[in-house]
């Protein structure tokens, strides 16, 4: 008999290690859910849920709307263009007036940090932040430590390198508030213009090298290099990038032991990750998406049970 | 606190050996019966079950576990969620008599959402209730046991405590306690 301890899913900074714990377990019990051969219960009959993207996203929406119609909810969908929020609509109008047709749970991606804590502020239901800006991205961040948990028993002394862009990723800083409360060791590893200043604030080590960062972990998360949110040049090319940061089958079949290697998705094969990497029996990447329902049906579950 | 003891250690297993020579009268042939106890407590009454009928009949009998939380239809309107536990059948229960398998029956609920999420795992052909416990008078649904190790006049304020030695306990007692 347990709860969350929020009404809301901001960001892995507001939860606690039970919350965290209570999410796994119950994803769990929705992952044997989702391989049954009907894959349908019907926990939130009479939830409604609308969500908004301002932003764009195939996998995080995708993922969310099959979790939200394998608990039987009503689901709606907006997206930001061909919308009125073109015409000039405020955030916090879009959103009261879908609550105001009745809507109990919002899951919503926006560009600008923080603005899913700005409507918690101002709207009753709960929310679901699917990623705001380079903030956070918590479903992203339970689903790969749930995947982590899954491969390897437990996440505590475990050690995890993230690399590639930290300073543009969401995933990068859910994922490491979610690893450190876990008790796992944080390597951050990149071209030192995208590692932020201060990062090692954190708790996480810091280093530039990949070999030295793939020999030290368990788990190599990769990140996508988001040039969309570049405004500037952070390295020469992505050539250059790829000659220093890329991993391929080579590298990681030159390692002493066997690592996995995870990535958030979109790749941008051969740039990252080279493709016979991606495909190889060290990635889980495909593990982390089925993942990836069973903890947001999870987290609907019992942000739903919360009121 | 006040506990009533109504089931002790011998009177069990009598009831127990009563409750299987009653399955075994009404299921000559157990090749198309399958035992499935309901998470998180009908499981250990289940698998006791299961194994004095696998003695009696000398044959492999198919035993799952299945949790309804996600199927109940109090979710939200209690104050406490209830934790899911697993649910284990790996064994398709289309065309099969199974036998639901709780420990105390209240208002039903519970067996009515089992029904709900057994459904999932294929249409069975005939669906019996076995429980130890049945509290009279304090049923919300149309339900009934077809097999009940003892009814119980109970009121609301009272509650149902099994302790099983496969749960942890230290000998298999059940009782009825009143709450203050």
């Amino acid at each position: 008999m347990t709860k969350l301890s929020q009404r809301h899913l901001l960001g892995i900074k507001n939860l606690t290690t039970q919350d965290i714990e209570l999410i796994f377990d119950t994803a769990a019990n929705f992952k044997e859910v989702i391989n049954r051969p009907i894959k349908k219960v019907p926990s939130l009959r009479d939830v409604t849920i609308a969500n908004i993207f301002f932003e764009n996203s195939t996998r995080t929406r995708l993922s969310f709307e099959l979790a939200e119609k394998r608990l039987s909810a009503d689901v709606v969908n907006f997206s930001a263009s061909g919308s009125s929020v073109k015409k000039g609509e405020t955030l916090l109008d879009t959103v009261n007036n879908i609550l105001a047709m009745k809507v109990d749970m919002v899951v919503m991606r926006h560009a600008s940090v923080g603005a899913p804590h700005f409507l918690s502020r101002h709207i009753k239901a709960n929310i679901v932040n699917a990623g705001d800006g380079t903030h956070e991205h918590p479903t992203q961040a339970l689903l790969d430590t749930f995947s982590i948990r899954e491969r390897l028993g437990t996440l505590s002394g475990k050690k995890v390198a993230i690399i590639g862009d930290i300073l543009h990723s969401r995933v990068a800083l859910s994922n490491i508030f979610a690893l450190r409360k876990l008790g796992a060791e944080v390597l951050v590893c990149g071209p030192p213009t995208l590692l932020p200043k201060y990062i090692t604030s954190l708790g996480v080590k810091v280093e530039l090298s990949l070999e030295k960062a793939l020999a030290w972990c368990d788990v190599a998360n990769v990140l996508r290099i988001q040039l969309e949110r570049q405004q500037i040049k952070y390295f020469p090319s992505l050539r250059e990038y790829t000659l220093y940061y890329g991993i391929t089958k080579k590298t990681l079949d030159n390692l002493k032991k066997k690592i996995i290697v995870m990535h958030p998705g979109p790749i941008n094969r051969g740039v990252e990750l080279s493709s016979d990497a991606a495909d190889s029996h060290h990635s889980i990447i495909l593990d982390q998406v089925e993942n990836g329902v069973a903890v947001r049906m999870a987290v609907l579950y019992l942000l739903a049970a919360a009121n | 606190m006040r506990k009533k003891l109504i089931f002790d250690s011998d009177l069990l297993t009598i009831t127990l050996q009563r409750l299987c020579h009653q399955i075994l009268e009404n299921h000559p042939n157990f090749s198309e019966t399958v035992i499935v106890g309901l998470q998180p407590r009908g499981i250990y009454l289940a698998q006791l079950l299961h194994a004095q009928l696998e003695q009696f009949t000398r044959q492999k009998i198919d035993l799952g576990f299945l949790d309804v939380t996600f199927h109940r239809d109090d979710y939200r309107r209690r104050e406490v969620v209830a934790r899911a536990s697993e649910t284990k059948i790996d064994f398709l229960i289309e065309g099969k008599n199974v036998l639901l398998v709780d420990d105390v029956l209240y208002t039903g609920r519970t067996v009515r959402a089992a029904l709900d999420a057994m459904l999932a795992f294929g249409r069975p052909a005939k669906v019996e209730l076995v429980v130890l416990v049945d509290r009279k008078y304090t049923r919300d649904l149309p339900i009934e046991a077809n097999y009940v190790g003892k009814f119980v006049n109970t009121l609301e304020s009272q509650r149902v405590l099994v302790e099983l030695e496969s749960q942890g306990a230290e000998n298999n007692k059940i009782w009825l306690i009143n709450k203050e």
